[in-house]
């Protein structure tokens, strides 16, 4: 995969900064998308295009457990996010809806607003062809990479379901 | 090697797997909490991907609470689907308004905690729960389809941090002090991916309710869940709301492996304000500089921190015989119906009108920029909140300060953040 960063070079942002509580009486990727990242930087739904990524620092997504703060990200067409940590919930949401997160200690320092990154999810590499440089992560647990691979979590317990009521 | 509490909870519940830290583990959830926010994606999920019905409707407890009574439309379209999910689903559990509160005050006073379970809440407050000597996490929507469905989950197993906590508690200061020191003393990750475990003999001198606070702001420091010990507190709390003895107290090995070992000495330990942006900001009030001793615009006196009995009697004993500051305005939310009906059986309500202030029935508001009492900008708010983020509470340039229902009276009371012990 590859994409345009947006760098927000900033530890502990919030889920409330990602998309304000004020938003949640809708679940809807188009609307939530309308105001993503609004707290922080409101040109930021302007400018975000398909296909672009999130850089930031430690414990990205820190605060409440809405799942809204990924559907708002990937209705705005970000593909990943890389972080020098996540907060947990963040990163069990992400995991759950088989959205792309990488955990790069380091990573938020390294990497320009607007460089293009390619990423090798399979090697747990990040090219960033803007200035020829390389990072590496390691790859998510073997249990974690059948999530993605169904395509998320309930995709993994439906197709399961699907077995069971086979066997009977 | 000896175990952590976390770890025996966890094991006591493991489909498959083992539960020691660091480890996956697929495990049993006894309880789940649902409330009308986050449950109906998970609803929608679940249709979305064929999937009907849920694991046992009796270990579901539903409560609308975030945006109740329904601020808009929006909002009262999420609620009716949660309504009409629970019919659907024979699911007795549920808590109308009248008789609804703030998920985590709720579930605790009706007596579906008891000691020994897992439960998870579409909610990130659920460690809250962990007060009672049980394993309670915090889950989105997707999460909370697989349980409501499977009534299992995957969980990697936390490494735990014990936290002391030693010294008489003084006069004026309380459990929400003692958790703004820690959480400023770890950092608002310093406890990220781990449970934070309790022991100490402070927390003998706590009740339920006090305690509950300090599980509650757990995820303040980014962990994933809190856990104490059962003790005759306790006991005496669930006497008449859970049956006796139905529940399994586990406890941590002597020589159980923590991660880390924090000792919070409380015997001299101040009121303390968290400072706008993170809840980590504790300070003392002596401490506070003069820009942040500016006139407060709005008292927020409410929450699943601090919007309970214990918490609206403070308030009323530093109000009574007292009005709010000229220009101030105080808002007091009790935390569920019953604090509600406890709050005026007791005189309360009386004490809050005649001091200048107004009382809501149970919502989760202000505290999270909903509704009754959302901020403008450039507005300064006082609050027994949890977060104090930018825009948590309404406009990005407001600016709330997270204290203990005392302090948050004090300040009511002067107009700028004060000392509750000169007002005791």
């Amino acid at each position: 995969m590859q994409g345009r960063v947006h760098l927000f070079k900033r530890d502990h942002i919030n889920t409330d900064e990602i998309i304000s509580a004020r938003y949640l009486n809708v679940h809807d990727e188009a609307t939530l998308a309308e105001h993503a990242m609004e707290v922080i930087d409101p040109e930021f739904v302007k400018r975000v295009q398909a296909g672009d990524m999130l850089v930031a620092g430690e414990n990205f997504g820190c605060g409440s457990s809405r799942e809204h703060a990924i559907w708002a990200l990937r209705g705005a067409g970000v593909q990943a996010v890389l972080a020098d940590s996540f907060a947990r919930i963040f990163y069990r949401n992400a995991v759950n809806n088989a959205f792309q997160i990488m955990e790069i200690p380091g990573i938020s320092a390294q990497v320009q607003d607007g460089d293009e990154l390619e990423i090798d999810i399979e090697k747990g590499l990040v090219t960033n062809r803007s200035q020829n440089k390389t990072y590496s992560f390691p790859p998510h647990s073997p249990f974690l990479q059948g999530i993605y691979a169904a395509g998320g979590l309930l995709k993994n317990i439906a197709a399961n379901a699907g077995r069971r009521k086979v066997k009977k | 090697m000896g175990l952590t509490h976390t770890e025996k909870l966890l094991a006591a519940h493991t489909v498959s797997g083992e539960a020691l830290a660091g480890n996956l583990i697929q495990a049993r959830v006894d309880l789940v909490m649902c409330h009308e926010v986050t449950t109906p994606p998970a609803i929608q999920m679940l249709a979305d991907h064929g999937l009907h019905g849920v694991f046992d409707p009796d270990r579901i407890v539903v409560t609308p609470d975030h945006f109740v009574p329904s601020k808009d439309i929006e909002s009262a379209e999420l609620a009716r689907d949660l309504r009409k999910w629970v019919q659907e689903n024979g699911i007795k559990h549920y808590y109308e308004l009248g008789r609804h509160g703030i998920c985590h005050a709720l579930l605790p006073e009706q007596g579906h905690i008891i000691p020994g379970q897992t439960v998870v809440g579409g909610d990130s407050h659920s460690c809250t729960y962990g007060a009672f000597g049980v394993f309670s996490t915090g889950v989105g929507s997707t999460d909370l389809a697989a349980v409501l469905y499977t009534g299992e989950l995957w969980f990697k197993v936390p490494e735990s941090i014990k936290v002391t906590i030693v010294g008489q508690l003084p006069d004026g200061v309380y459990s929400k002090d003692i958790v703004l020191e820690l959480i400023s003393r770890l950092g608002v990750d310093g406890a990220r991916y781990q449970a934070l475990e309790y022991h100490g003999e402070t927390l003998g001198q706590l009740s339920m309710e006090a305690r509950m606070t300090i599980t509650n702001m757990a995820i303040e420091a980014g962990a994933k869940s809190a856990v104490m010990t059962v003790d005759q507190v306790t006991h005496d709390y669930l006497k008449g709301r859970a049956k006796e003895n139905d529940w399994v107290e586990y406890s941590a090995d002597d020589d159980a492996q923590y991660v880390r070992e924090i000792t919070v000495d409380v015997s001299h330990l101040a009121p303390l304000v968290a400072t706008p942006g993170q809840p980590s900001n504790g300070q003392t009030i002596a401490s506070l500089k003069s820009d942040d001793l500016v006139p407060v615009d709005q008292v927020y006196i409410g929450s699943c921190t601090n919007g309970r009995i214990e918490d609206l009697r403070v308030v009323a004993s530093i109000m009574k015989g007292r009005r709010i500051a000229t220009g101030l305005r105080a808002i007091i939310v009790p935390a569920t119906s019953t604090v509600w009906k406890q709050a005026h059986d007791e005189g309360l309500f009386n004490i809050f009108y005649e001091a200048g202030c107004v009382v809501s029935t149970a919502t989760c508001g202000a505290c999270l920029g909903g509704y009754m009492g959302v901020l403008a900008s450039g507005e300064v708010c006082v609050s027994t909140t949890n977060r104090n983020f930018s825009g948590r509470m309404g406009h990005k340039d407001a600016l709330v300060f997270l204290v203990s229902p005392a302090t948050a009276a004090a300040t009511a009371v002067s107009g700028k953040i004060a000392d509750p012990r000169d007002y005791l």
